[in-house]
């Protein structure tokens, strides 16, 4: 009874998401109070229901209901409860459930916090996120329905992928999702500001916390994808350039150009239709993300099962959300004239540097990530035109090119990240801002200096990249000094300023974890019987025994190996070889970690009959650990920058009604 | 020209020079990068003779897998396996673990350069992920292989193990 009770839950939340979308709307034009208001309930009902249908479907899990076919398909008899909790969302229809969610969740946070802006605006920023999540409940309903029945039941389900049965996969899609899906929110308030046409500063300012959780979320969602791949998929990497993880990081590259769009928009006024493109921008990649991975059209290492319909239906509702908002914008941009008036050397112009380079790379990695779609499309059409013709080969672009292009895209925009605090608004000039780095670049030479002399092997770019990082983390702290020195206590800081310097921070963090890592890890996949050694770095790696145990749902070989420095022992590593009971084998790779550096063993495969030989793999992971504490201190940042009070204002008494502002009515200094 | 109008004209030169730039990265060594799928038969043929790198789909051949230092204490793992698609072979080197789901007679996808021997040295190998997934093309390879079978008269045996 209750798979079906979740199924009437989804649809009445489709119900009430088509009431959350056309009310408002309509009552925002005619100007009817009572139709904008009934849009609190409705997003509240749609979060209602949506929150019950994903209860009822956890529930089903739980109690291993294998009627519904989802939970057959996921699960099984002996899959243990916590894994039966985090099933819900290991399959196609469970995560769009939760996507939907995630999405509801939204939309209520924004009904909720949102009672101080003005009614009509109010009610199109809901309208636009009930758009979205009719479209969303749409396709739940009607391609992803995660209620279907299987009848009869079967006797015990199938298995939720082992890969997915780890505490990495228990927070990484809900993160990854609230960050995706959260874009959608300063996406709704680009349209309601075109629909209500006035495209002034005022919509901005309400807009930015909103996209600096999202994108904090985001870079913590992707983060914690990539750490999860490190140890579970048993390569030792932490980024692959696969079509999936590139789906992610275009949202996020374009949401980080938002954030600093949005600061010029918002302080100066300046820039208005940009910051709009880029707000319809970073949600459309977020759906452009979803129909890539959920169309199966890429062929991806982590390829969904993908259903054409579904991919059809992603297709059209990005064609209409996107094409919808682009066609609003053609319409209503041409009406924001506002000129900068500010100077070649100005903060405006840093932001804009900053906008070009991370809009750029976005544009690389979708090309290199849709290439492959691009020849396969040319060689059915020769194939069409000339059916005797040989047909194209299937291509792949390889992750070295997106990895050297990215790189050589992104330099500039490190070196100049310091410069953007010290720089005023409106003008400035390199004579004045440059002698207050002068002890940071020092800092950053004579770290790169002592680098370079003592660790061996250090390669040019990774010497480059230490230089680079130290600029930024000395630059970023040198920021941060002189709000010390030069204000009182009550002024030092405001939360946007935490924000920057907490995420600027992490990307230098970030950044020096990269080039180590690249630079000095030691890699060596080698054949070890029990009681011999393998060398990695400065330590000795010794496999002690290989024996069989036993898991809640598998069968394993575990390695012991000791782990030792000199004459010392550092750790004792027990990696498994598991057999589920259900026919999958996963590595389970042991880590020894550390801030400076991971030691990382996993089993590959028995090498002869006794079991007592094995393919190992045994690496040496510096400052691998650098990566994610960048990453979170950057997520850390975007939460700060929600906190700015003066984001929260109600309506600004100087500022004007309509678009275009007199420059002297402005001049905040810095930042 | 006025003030305003220098620095619009400043804006969008900064604008195309990014974006050009970008685009001119991204051609820089793009065709070295592209890994083009060939099939065994393809590549026994010689048609991937121009090709730098090269991604071999097909079915591992059952029986081919062989590990020439599996005695050797500490050295680096090497594994020699043959690729199919049913009429021709190519042999593959990989120094590296392969992956958990790699098995004889299953897809699998080997990336890499060809040597003078016709080996192929593969830096990465990917085996057939779950159910869902199947490197691409394998199945036309198949299909065409089947009719190459066919046209020479049934009963071609590829290669031996």
């Amino acid at each position: 009874m209750t798979p079906e009770i979740g199924q009437i839950a989804l649809i009445l939340a489709l119900c009430l998401s088509l009431v959350l979308f056309v009310a408002p709307i309509i009552g925002a034009w005619r100007g009817n109070t009572a139709l904008m208001r009934l849009s609190t309930p409705a997003a509240s009902g749609q979060f209602v229901f949506v929150a019950l249908a994903f209860s009822l479907l956890t529930y089903a899990f739980i109690a291993q209901d294998f009627s519904v076919k989802y939970v057959a398909d996921n699960s099984n008899a002996e899959l243990p409860l916590i894994y039966r909790y985090t099933a819900v969302w290991g399959g196609h229809e469970g995560s769009k459930l939760l996507w939907a969610l995630v999405l509801s969740g939204w939309t209520l946070a924004a009904a909720a916090f949102s009672r101080h802006l003005p009614e009509t605006l109010r009610a199109r920023v809901l309208g636009t996120l009930g758009l979205i999540g009719s479209g969303f409940m749409g396709f739940l309903v009607f391609t992803s329905n995660p209620f279907t029945r299987w009848l009869p039941p079967m006797a015990d389900g199938n298995d939720l992928n082992p890969l997915l049965q780890d505490p990495g996969m228990i927070i990484h899609p809900p993160m990854l999702y609230m960050g995706y899906v959260g874009m959608a929110v300063p996406f709704a308030f680009a349209v309601a500001a075109l629909l209500e046409g006035k495209m002034d500063r005022q919509w901005v300012r309400w807009s930015r916390p909103w996209t600096n959780v999202a994108w904090a979320f985001l870079t913590v969602g992707i983060a914690l994808g990539s750490w999860w791949a490190y140890y579970e998929l048993g390569w030792g990497g932490w980024w692959f350039w696969d079509p999936v993880e590139n789906a992610s990081f275009m949202p996020w590259l374009v949401a980080c150009a938002l954030i600093h769009a949005q600061a010029i928009t918002e302080k100066r006024g300046t820039f208005v239709n940009w910051t709009l493109l880029l707000s319809i921008a970073g949600f459309s990649l977020s759906l452009l993300g979803t129909f890539l991975v959920r169309s199966g059209i890429l062929t991806s290492v982590h390829a969904f099962a993908s259903d054409p319909l579904r991919g059809a239906y992603i297709l059209g509702f990005l064609g209409i959300v996107s094409g919808g908002a682009l066609t609003l914008f053609a319409i209503r941009a041409s009406r924001v004239r506002v000129a900068s008036n500010a100077a070649l050397v100005s903060k405006e112009s840093l932001l804009i540097v900053n906008n070009v380079l991370l809009v750029s790379a976005c544009f690389l990695v979708l090309c290199g990530t849709l290439w492959p779609l691009v020849t396969e499309m040319m060689g059915t059409l020769k194939l069409a035109l000339a059916p005797d013709s040989a047909p194209l080969p299937k291509v792949s672009v390889g992750a070295p090119w997106f990895g050297a292009n990215f790189g050589l895209l992104i330099a500039p925009l490190l070196l100049l990240m310091p410069l953007g605090a010290f720089t005023k608004w409106n003008g400035d000039s390199f004579s004045n801002i440059l002698p207050k780095l002068k002890f940071a670049a020092l800092g950053a030479v004579i770290v790169a200096l002592l680098a370079w002399l003592s660790i061996k092997n250090l390669n040019v770019k990774a010497i480059l990249g230490v230089l680079v990082g130290f600029w930024i983390i000395f630059g970023t702290l040198a920021f941060v000094l002189k709000r010390l020195r030069e204000n009182s206590s009550a002024q030092r800081f405001t939360f946007e300023m935490l924000a920057m310097s907490c995420a600027h921070l992490g990307i230098g963090l970030w950044l020096l974890g990269v080039v180590l890592v690249e630079s000095l890890s030691v890699e060596r996949d080698v054949r070890l019987g029990v009681g011999e050694s393998v060398a990695i770095a400065q330590y000795t790696l010794t496999m002690k025994s290989v024996a069989h145990v036993s898991g809640e749902n598998y069968e394993a070989d575990e390695g012991v190996f000791e782990l030792k420095k000199g004459d010392s022992l550092i750790a004792v590593l027990k990696p498994q070889k598991r057999q589920y009971r259900r026919g999958n084998v996963m590595t389970e790779a042991a880590i020894d970690p550390s801030l400076s550096r991971d030691i990382y063993v996993a089993l590959g495969e028995p090498l002869d009959s006794s079991g007592k030989v094995w393919a190992v793999r045994a690496y040496y992971k510096p400052y691998i650990r650098l990566i994610w504490l960048g990453a979170l201190l950057m997520g850390l940042g975007g939460i700060l920058g929600a906190f700015e009070r003066r984001l929260r204002k109600r309506v600004e008494a100087t500022a004007p009604a309509s678009a275009g502002f007199p420059k002297s009515a402005d001049t905040q200094v810095a930042v | 020209m006025n003030e305003a109008r220098k620095k619009r004209v400043a804006l969008i030169g900064l604008l195309v020079l990014g974006v050009g730039s970008a685009t001119a990265l991204a051609l820089m060594g793009f065709s070295e990068n592209l890994n083009h799928y060939y099939s065994p038969t393809e590549i026994s043929e010689g048609k991937a003779a121009n090709a730098t790198r090269v991604r071999l789909g097909g079915w591992v051949k059952e029986g081919s897998l062989r590990r020439p230092n599996a005695q050797t204490a500490g050295a680096n793992v090497l594994s020699e396996f043959k690729m199919t698609d049913r009429f021709r072979c190519v042999s593959v080197r990989f120094d590296k673990i392969l992956p958990d789901l790699f098995k004889e007679g299953e897809t699998a996808v080997a990336t890499g350069v060809i040597g003078p021997d016709g080996v192929l040295a593969a830096d990465e190998v990917l085996a057939k992920h779950d159910e869902n997934y199947k490197p691409p093309g394998v199945d036309d390879y198949g299909k065409v292989a089947d009719q190459r079978v066919a046209a020479a008269g049934g009963n071609v045996v590829d290669c031996a193990p």
